[in-house]
């Protein structure tokens, strides 16, 4: 059964976009990828959870456009 | 055609002011009849404090302008007696649909709640919206009331005194001069009383353009609000379709910062768009075309001595959200009771200094809200686009997405918590009516509470005792008694009880909860209006 949470799970989704944004204001596009990188890495981190991660992993990889 | 915008509704006539020897002293001289002009004249004339409305014009809005009106404002018109003949004419909807690309990646309902007189939106030509406020400024005249219409007076210089503002107009006839207590300037986003001030109105300016246009057709196009990210016939760009009564559609093409203006005017160029998006056979009649840029700013201060500033004067927001007219409605409702106090001697000048903390709480609310948008709708950078596309693409999929997904955040009113007005909440309440926030409507018998509430401070008890009425240092405060029975379907109790038993709420003429506590305590309410009065 699938444990990735799909359903909306932030609190103040605009607060946390503008946030996500603001953290690149001033960045090259180089700065910004490992930005995110980390980011992901981090977030990863948090998450912990293997069938979680492959899960996410999955996901995200299904909007990839040809 | 006659289009009621072509009309002269109030045609420049020569008033016995021009002929007097001395500059005749107004309580309140109002400059610009727009949308807020009217609506705060119409608020001090029901409230029988004497208003001049002086504008250079005399006819209503050209083009449909604002065309999105919020649930708060239609409730603020029924307070000024023109709310019903809104919603009649107004064509409400709740369905919205998101596309990006070519495909159709979600819709959303507003879903309002139930137990409110009034939708959570209707669309409306600013010019129908004027042309009511005018008619219900002539039914005040008709019986009686203190309030008068000036067209083709332009204010050409003001002077800001101590106790009182000196005005110069230019007439058709030739100048005059005027004296006014206050002075409310409602003259628009390009307000000339604020630049005869001197007084600053900055901010941020994004570069992009918007082309509006709005046509007449025979479409079976749903009443539903689309929006186009990255649409094939707007590459790269955002569009919007929205409808208006008429059958006149509101058509809005982002096209970028670079363009040549007369040229994206022509007809035969905007005949390109349209059919692009509608089709080759499409058949329409263009009402109204226009483009705009927008900025967000706000003045520093919302008054400056005498002279008051709302609307579009005080600040300017981007229009996604619909929170341009929608705010300035809520600064004249915020307004016209505080002026009213000072002008009838109960309560002081430095009332007005809530009127700052208020509504610049309020601007800067709409101002963040309609800046996110905009920096969705137009990213600033490639990672800013690039995770706006992300969101858009695993939004189609997954809801968790969707609340990312920002075309427009739709204008609420805001809750003035904070305010020097308000008296620490007392009730184990629900939020939504704490001190400062606008009272949620609620189903009452046959009607709507709100119709019970407004233009004076009102004391509503649910199932709990209190006097008839209070009066503390010239305030009068009238009590509403209500049963937590008087509304079968539970709104009332759900929204004012939460888990108290009883409550006594003291609520101030804008509808604004000022004070609640679970009983009637005598000396607390007396200090909650003193407090709500700008005494305390």
């Amino acid at each position: 059964m699938a444990k990735l949470t799909l359903t909306p799970n932030i609190a103040g989704a605009d607060d946390f976009y503008a946030e996500l944004i603001d953290a690149h204001e001033g960045l090259s596009k180089e700065q910004s990828d490992a930005l995110n990188a980390r980011l992901i890495l981090t977030l990863a981190n948090h998450v912990g959870d293997r069938e979680v991660l492959s899960e996410a992993l999955r996901t995200a990889k299904a909007s990839t456009k040809a | 055609m006659n289009k009621i915008f072509e009309v002269p509704l109030y045609p420049y006539e020569r008033s016995p002011d021009q002929d007097a020897l001395e500059p005749v002293r107004h309580p309140v001289v109002v400059v610009g009849a727009g949308p807020i002009g009217l609506g705060v004249a119409i608020d001090l004339a029901q409230g029988a404090v004497p208003v001049v409305v002086l504008d250079d014009n005399d006819k209503v809005s050209f083009g449909s302008r604002a065309i999105c009106f919020a649930k708060r404002p239609l409730e603020i018109l029924d307070r000024l007696g023109c709310g019903e003949r809104m919603v009649e004419k107004g064509v409400e909807w709740d369905l919205g649909k998101v596309f990006f690309d070519e495909r159709q990646i979600y819709e959303f309902n507003l879903l309002p709640e139930k137990g409110h007189r009034r939708p959570a939106f209707i669309n409306l030509q600013q010019y129908y919206f004027e042309e009511y406020l005018i008619d219900r400024v002539r039914e005040l005249q008709a019986e009686g009331a203190p309030i008068q219409l000036r067209g083709g007076n332009k204010v050409g210089a003001i002077g800001n005194h101590s106790d009182h503002v000196h005005i110069e107009i230019d007439t058709p006839d030739g100048p005059y001069e005027l004296q006014a207590d206050w002075l409310i300037a409602c003259d628009g986003a390009g307000s000339p009383i604020r630049r005869m001030m001197g007084l600053e109105f900055v901010g941020q300016v994004f570069e992009d353009n918007f082309l509006i246009a709005d046509v007449i057709m025979e479409a079976d196009f749903p009443t539903e609000r689309w929006f186009w990210f990255d649409p094939p016939f707007n590459r790269g760009q955002s569009a919007l379709l929205h409808k208006q009564p008429d059958n006149v559609w509101r058509i809005d093409f982002q096209i970028g910062w670079d363009i040549d203006r007369e040229e994206e005017l022509k007809p035969e160029n905007i005949d390109k768009r349209l059919k692009a998006m509608l089709g080759d056979d499409i058949k329409y009649e263009l009402e109204w075309s226009s483009i705009y840029t927008f900025q967000c700013r706000r003045m520093e201060k919302f008054h400056e001595g005498r002279v008051i500033f709302a609307g579009d004067a005080a600040h300017q927001v981007s229009p996604f959200g619909a929170r341009g007219a929608n705010s300035g409605l809520q600064d004249t409702d915020n307004l016209a009771w505080k002026l009213k106090l000072i002008l009838d001697g109960k309560a002081p000048e430095s009332l007005l200094a809530s009127y700052d903390a208020e509504r610049i709480y309020g601007a800067d609310e709409n101002i963040l809200n309609s800046t996110r948008s905009t920096d969705f709708i137009t990213p600033k950078s490639e990672t800013s686009r690039v995770f706006r596309d992300a969101v858009l693409d695993l939004a189609e999929h997954h809801s968790f997405a969707r609340p990312f997904v920002n075309s427009g955040r739709l204008s609420v009113p805001c809750t003035y918590d904070g305010s020097p007005l308000n008296t620490p909440d007392a009730l184990d309440g629900p939020p939504r009516s704490r001190p400062g926030s606008p009272c949620p409507d609620a189903p009452l018998g046959d009607g709507f509470l709100l119709d019970k509430l407004g233009d004076k401070f009102i004391l509503m008890t649910i199932d709990a005792e209190a006097p008839e009425s209070i009066e503390e240092d010239g305030v009068e405060v009238a009590r509403l008694a209500l049963s937590a029975s008087d509304d079968a379907t539970g709104g009332l109790a759900a929204r004012y009880l939460g888990g108290a038993q009883s409550a006594v709420y003291l609520i101030r003429p804008d509808q604004h909860v000022a004070a609640r506590f679970p009983e009637f305590d005598e000396a607390q309410v007396r200090f909650a209006v003193r407090r709500a009065t700008g005494k305390e």
